[in-house]
C-alpha cells in the first residue's frame, strides 16, 4: 500500500557537506513541460561555473509516460554518466515509489505532496512541495498551469541547493529567446516556490552548489544535433533531404531553423540551399546521391532504421563514386529497438553498408564542437574521395546538451575535390576517362552535369563499368576497378581525422573508444590511475584506421575496446583490420540504453587485466 | 517476316523518303550528333522507337545536350539513356528510385533539363511511391514510362500494369487489375499527363515537345511492346511473335531477331494496330472536344476508354498554374552546384554572433 508522506522529514544524524558533486534526478511525466524547467536548471548551474551534464531519459511517447532528467554536477569536471543519484525530484505519481527507492543512501527527496508514495526510507531526507497549492495561488491561465507547475521544483531546489536566482532568471530569458513575458510568468512561480521553501522547509542535508571557476569559462552548452546542423551550414551544405526519426529529427530541423538567417543570398534574398522532407529514407538518400552527382554538397540525417533503408543507395554512391553525407544519430537496435535510448549499435552496418564489397568512410564525433567541425569535414572528404561518408553520432551526443568548446570557424577552405571544367576537358583532348586513376591515389576526375562541353558527359551507373564509365562485363575491368577502389580507400586512411591519443608513459594498458564515450573513459582512467593502473587512451575519430591505430595497439600489452553496443562492433572491425594483433584486443561493450559509466569501464579494465 | 510487318517497313521507307529533313538544327548539329551508344536491346523492342523519338525531338528543338540530364532506374527501358543524347550526362540509378535521384540533381542545378525514363516495373511496381511523390512535388522534368506490362530485364514476370487475365508461360494468369499510370499520375496531382504508343512517331514527338516546354512534371505513359516476353494474345501490350515459338523462360538463350519496330501512320479517331502475330490493339485518340485543363474530364475519358477495352492516347491533362518544386524552394539564381564558396560559408562574424547566444 502506498501512503502520502506528510510529516516533516526526520533529521539525519550527521549531514555530510557535499558541494557540486552529486546528481539530481527529476522524474516527470512526458509532455508535462519539464523540458523548460530542466533546461533552465542546467543552464543556471553551467553559468555558475559548475561542470554539469544532462541526460534526458524519455519514452517513445508524446504524453504521459515517465521521463527522467539526470543532471550531474562534478566539481572535478567529469562529464560521463554517474550511476548514483543523490537528489531525487518526484513529480510523477506513476514512478514515485521506484524513484524514491533508488536514491542513494544519505540523499534527499523532493516530492509533489499530492502524490501517493511508498513507505519512507530512514536513510534519506524528504522535502514535500505543495505544488497544487502554489500553482493555485499563482492564479495562472488554466492552459499554463501544468506547464508552469514544473517551476515549483526549480524554486524549491534553488532554495535547498542555493542555486543563484539571477542565473535562473537569465536562463529563463534565454530559453524564451529574450521574450520577457513567458520568462516572467515562469520566474514568478520560481520565486513563489523559493519563498515558500524559505519559510517552510528546514534544510537538514549537506547538498549544495557553489559558484566555481576553472572549467566552464569560454565554453558553451549545446547539443550535437544543433552543432551538426550549424556545421553543415558553415560547411557549405547545399541540399539537405531527410525523413523524420528520433533521435535525428532535430538535426534537419535545426538546418531549417538556422539556414534562412545564415544562408540567404544577400544579392537575391533567396536561398543558397534546399531542404527537402522526403517521403522516406530511400528517397532521402536518393536525393542526396542525385544532388551530389550534380555538384551539390548534399546530406541527410537519420537513425538505424533509416540507415538500413539507405543500404542500396549507399552501394550506388560507393560504386558510382558520388559524394554523399549521411548523419546517423544512433539509437538502440536491433529493429525499432528503443527509439529514445542511446547506443552505438550501427558501427558495423555503417562501415559495410550495402551488398557487394563495400566499405565506407565513417566519422565519430565525440562532442558538439566536433559535430560542428565534422559538418564541414564530412563534405570535404565526400567530395575529395568522391564517395559516401557516414557520420555516427548518438542520441546522447545529439539530443542532450553538453559543455563544449565554442564552435571553431572552419579555417580550411572547402575542398571541392577533383572536378574538371569545360576548358580542362577541352585541354585533355579526348583522353579523359571518368574513372581513370591519373594521380595514383585511386581518385578519378569527375565532371558535373551542365558543364558546357560535349566531351564532359559520362554515364553514371551502378553496373560494372570501365575507366570511361562504359558498361562492361569484362573480368579485367571489374577487377581493375575494385583494385582502384581499394587504393582509394587506402588514400582515405590518410585523409580522415586522425585519432586523439593520450599517452601515459607508465601504461601497459591501452583503451580505444569512440564518440560520446569520451567523458566516461576519461573519468575511468582517473579512477584506474588512483588504483595504480596507468592507461593510455586512443579516441578513434574515423574509419578506416590508419597506421597510428596499429602503432597504438602495438605499444601496449592489452588494449580494451570500449563501446556502447552489445556485440563489440568496433572490436570486431579492429580485429579484422589488425589480425596480427587481434589477440591483444579485448572487448568492453555494453548496451543498456544508458551512456556508458566510468564505473563500468574502470571495473571492466581492472577485471580484465589479469 | 509477316505480311503486316513487311507493309509496315514499306510504309516507313516511303514516309522517310517523303520527308525533307534539314541537315542541321539551330545549333548547327546533325541528327547523328544526338545519338548515344548502339542499343543492346532486342531488335524490335518498343523502347528503341522511343529513344529515336527523343533524339529527333531534341535535335529538332536544338536542345543543348550539355544542359540536359538523362535519368533512369533499372530495367531494359532504363538502359536506353545510354543510347541517345551522347553529349548529355546520364544516370542509370537503382530500380524504382529514379525520381529521387532526379529530385536531388534538379535541386542542385535548376538550369538543367531533366528527361527521365523508367519501365512500368520501375514506375508502377517498385517505384510507385517515388513516382507519386515526384508528381506531388511537381518536379520539373519529363517522365517517360516505357510501358510493356512486363519485367523485360528479369525475363518476363508480370508488372503492376499487366492486364487482368493476361497469361505468361511460367507466371500463369494474372488476376490482378492493372494500375493505370495516367490515373495514378492524375490522382497524385501531376500537371501534365499524356499517353501514346511507341509506334506512333508523330504523336510521341508532339507530346515530347509539349512536355519539354511544360513547367513542372510531365508524364508520358508510352505503350512500348516487349517483343520477347509480352508475347501472348491475351496481352494488350504485345507484338505477339512468341505464341508459336514458346521458349521456356529460363532457358531463353536466343531472342528472335526478325522484328521491326512497329510504326503506324497518322490516323483520326481510332486505329486498330495489327501486331506481328495478328493480335490487335485499338488506339483511340482523345476527342477534339476533350478539355485538357479539366482533371475530372481526364479521369472520365480514361475510365470510359478502359471500359471499351481501348487505349486512349493524347494529352489528357495539363495545368501550368501550379508552382514547380524549384519555385517552392525559393532558390537563388545561380544553381546551387555552381555557387562560389563565399556564398556557401557564412561569415566569421555570423558564427561569433551565434556563439554569443549559446
Ligand atoms: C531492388 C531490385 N530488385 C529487383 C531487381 C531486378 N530487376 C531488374 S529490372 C527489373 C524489372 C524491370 O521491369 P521494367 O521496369 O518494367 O523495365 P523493362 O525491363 O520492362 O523495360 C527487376 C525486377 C533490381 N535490379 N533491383
Ligand atoms: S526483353 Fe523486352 S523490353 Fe527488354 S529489350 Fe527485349 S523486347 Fe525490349
Ligand atoms: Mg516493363
Amino acid at each position: 500500500m502506498t501512503i502520502a508522506v506528510r510529516e516533516a522529514p526526520a533529521r539525519p544524524a550527521e549531514a555530510a557537506e557535499n558541494v557540486n558533486d552529486f546528481a539530481i534526478n527529476v522524474a516527470t511525466a512526458n509532455g508535462s513541460g519539464s523540458q523548460t524547467s530542466n533546461g533552465v536548471l542546467v543552464r543556471a548551474l553551467f553559468k555558475m561555473g559548475i561542470p554539469v551534464t544532462a541526460k534526458n531519459l524519455f519514452p517513445s511517447n508524446i504524453q504521459g509516460l515517465p521521463t527522467w532528467y539526470i543532471i550531474r554536477l562534478s566539481k572535478d569536471g567529469y562529464t560521463g554518466r554517474r550511476e548514483t543519484m543523490e537528489v531525487q525530484v518526484c513529480m510523477n505519481g506513476r514512478t514515485v515509489a521506484e524513484d524514491m527507492a533508488q536514491v542513494a543512501p544519505g540523499g534527499i527527496v523532493l516530492y509533489d505532496d499530492s502524490l501517493p508514495v511508498a513507505a519512507r526510507r530512514k536513510d534519506v531526507t524528504y522535502y514535500p512541495m505543495p505544488v497544487k497549492e502554489l500553482v493555485k495561488a499563482a492564479d495562472l491561465p488554466f492552459a499554463l498551469r501544468d506547464y508552469v507547475a514544473n517551476m515549483v521544483y526549480v524554486g524549491v531546489l534553488a532554495h535547498l541547493l542555493e542555486i543563484d536566482l539571477d542565473e535562473i532568471e537569465a536562463a529563463l530569458l534565454w530559453n524564451f529567446e529574450g521574450k520577457p513575458k513567458p520568462a516572467k510568468l515562469n520566474m514568478d512561480m520560481v520565486n513563489r516556490a523559493f519563498a515558500w521553501a524559505e519559510e517552510n522547509l528546514t534544510k537538514t542535508d549537506g547538498f549544495r552548489v557553489a559558484p566555481m571557476t576553472g572549467f566552464n569559462e569560454g565554453k558553451i552548452m549545446a547539443d550535437g544535433n544543433t552543432a551538426a546542423a550549424l556545421g553543415a551550414i558553415f560547411g557549405g551544405m547545399t541540399v539537405t533531404s531527410w525523413y523524420p526519426i528520433t533521435p535525428a529529427s532535430s538535426l534537419a530541423e535545426n538546418v531549417s531553423k538556422y539556414a534562412p538567417k545564415l544562408r540567404t543570398d544577400p544579392d537575391t534574398g533567396q536561398a543558397t540551399y534546399a531542404v527537402i522532407q522526403a517521403e522516406d529514407e530511400l528517397a532521402a538518400i536518393g536525393m542526396v546521391v542525385g544532388a551530389g552527382w550534380a555538384g551539390a554538397r548534399a546530406m541527410t540525417s537519420t537513425s538505424g532504421p533509416g540507415m538500413s533503408l539507405m543500404a542500396e543507395f549507399a552501394g550506388l554512391a560507393y560504386f558510382a563514386e558520388i559524394p554523399a553525407v549521411v548523419w546517423n544519430v544512433q539509437r538502440m537496435g536491433p529493429s525499432t529497438g528503443l527509439p529514445t535510448r542511446t547506443a552505438q549499435p550501427d558501427i558495423l552496418s555503417a562501415y559495410y553498408l550495402s551488398h557487394g564489397d563495400c566499405r565506407h568512410v565513417v566519422l565519430f564525433p565525440a562532442n558538439p564542437a566536433e559535430c560542428f567541425e565534422f559538418g564541414a569535414t564530412a563534405f570535404d572528404l565526400a567530395e575529395r574521395l568522391q564517395t559516401l561518408v557516414l557520420v555516427l553520432s548518438d542520441l546522447d551526443l545529439g539530443m542532450n546538451v553538453h559543455i563544449t568548446e565554442p564552435f571553431a570557424y572552419p579555417e580550411k577552405p572547402m575542398d571541392r575535390g577533383k572536378v574538371l571544367n569545360a576548358d580542362e576537358i577541352k585541354a585533355l583532348n579526348g583522353s579523359w576517362g571518368r574513372y581513370k586513376d591519373v594521380d595514383g591515389d585511386g581518385i578519378g576526375y569527375r565532371t558535373l552535369p551542365g558543364t558546357p562541353n560535349p566531351a564532359a558527359a559520362y554515364f553514371a551507373r551502378g553496373t560494372g563499368h570501365n575507366e570511361y564509365a562504359v558498361y562492361s562485363e569484362r573480368s579485367e575491368d571489374w577487377e581493375a576497378n575494385l583494385f582502384r577502389l581499394r587504393r582509394k580507400f587506402d588514400t582515405a586512411r590518410t585523409l580522415v581525422p586522425g585519432p586523439v591519443v593520450e599517452t601515459d608513459n607508465d601504461a601497459e594498458i591501452g583503451i580505444i573508444s569512440l564518440g560520446s564515450n569520451d567523458g566516461a573513459v576519461q573519468e575511468a582512467r582517473s579512477r584506474l590511475a588512483a588504483q595504480g593502473i596507468a592507461t593510455s587512451y586512443l579516441r578513434l575519430r574515423a574509419l578506416p584506421i590508419g597506421a597510428s591505430v596499429r602503432d597504438f595497439i602495438h605499444s601496449y600489452s592489452k588494449v580494451f575496446v570500449v563501446e556502447a553496443n552489445f556485440d563489440g562492433q568496433l572490436h570486431n572491425i579492429l580485429t579484422t583490420e589488425e589480425p596480427a594483433q587481434a589477440t591483444k584486443l579485448f572487448s568492453l561493450a555494453k548496451c543498456d540504453g544508458l551512456s556508458l559509466s566510468a564505473r563500468f569501464i574502470a571495473e571492466g579494465v581492472a577485471a580484465g587485466i589479469n | 517476316m509477316s505480311t503486316s510487318a513487311q507493309e509496315m517497313v514499306a510504309k516507313r521507307a516511303a514516309s522517310a523518303a517523303r520527308a525533307v529533313t534539314p541537315k542541321v538544327n539551330p545549333l548547327g548539329l546533325e541528327k547523328n550528333d544526338y545519338k548515344g551508344r548502339p542499343s543492346t536491346l532486342c531488335k524490335g523492342c518498343g523502347h528503341d522507337s522511343i529513344s529515336q523519338r527523343i533524339m529527333n525531338v531534341a535535335w529538332e528543338l536544338g536542345l543543348d545536350q550539355s544542359q540536359v540530364i538523362k535519368m533512369s532506374g533499372i530495367g531494359c527501358s532504363s538502359k536506353t539513356p545510354a543510347y541517345y543524347l551522347g553529349w548529355s550526362h546520364g544516370f542509370n540509378g537503382v530500380h524504382g528510385r529514379m525520381p529521387s535521384i532526379a529530385t536531388g540533381a534538379i535541386a542542385a542545378n535548376q538550369k538543367l533539363t531533366c528527361i527521365g525514363v523508367g519501365g512500368d516495373g520501375d514506375t508502377a511496381s517498385i517505384g510507385i511511391g517515388q513516382f507519386k511523390h515526384a508528381m506531388r512535388r511537381n518536379l520539373p522534368m519529363v517522365y517517360i514510362v516505357e510501358n510493356n506490362g512486363v519485367y523485360g530485364l528479369t525475363k518476363g514476370q508480370f508488372s503492376a500494369t499487366a492486364d487482368d487475365g493476361q497469361t505468361l508461360k511460367y507466371q500463369g494468369v494474372n488476376h490482378l487489375p492493372p494500375l493505370d499510370i495516367c490515373l495514378e499520375a492524375l490522382a497524385a496531382n501531376a500537371t501534365f499527363v499524356a499517353r501514346s504508343f511507341a509506334g506512333d512517331p508523330k504523336q510521341v514527338e508532339a507530346l515530347l515537345k509539349a512536355a519539354l516546354s511544360h513547367r513542372g512534371i510531365a508524364v508520358i505513359d508510352i505503350i512500348s511492346p516487349c517483343v520477347t516476353f509480352n508475347n501472348h494474345d491475351s496481352s494488350t501490350k504485345s507484338y505477339g511473335y512468341g505464341k508459336e515459338h514458346e521458349i521456356p523462360l529460363h532457358e531463353l538463350s536466343y531472342v528472335p531477331a526478325i522484328h521491326d519496330e512497329i510504326e503506324i501512320e497518322e490516323y483520326e479517331g481510332e486505329l486498330e494496330v495489327e501486331l506481328h502475330d495478328g493480335a490487335k490493339i485499338v488506339l483511340k485518340k482523345l476527342d477534339e472536344s476533350h478539355d485538357p485543363t479539366s482533371r475530372g474530364a481526364a479521369f472520365d475519358a480514361i475510365d470510359r476508354a478502359h471500359q471499351e477495352g481501348k487505349f486512349l492516347t493524347g494529352l489528357f491533362y495539363v495545368s501550368e498554374e501550379q508552382p514547380d518544386m524549384l519555385e517552392m524552394l525559393h532558390l537563388t539564381g545561380t544553381p546551387l552546384a555552381q555557387l562560389p564558396t563565399e556564398k556557401l560559408r557564412p561569415s566569421r562574424e555570423a558564427l561569433a554572433e551565434l556563439m554569443a547566444g549559446f
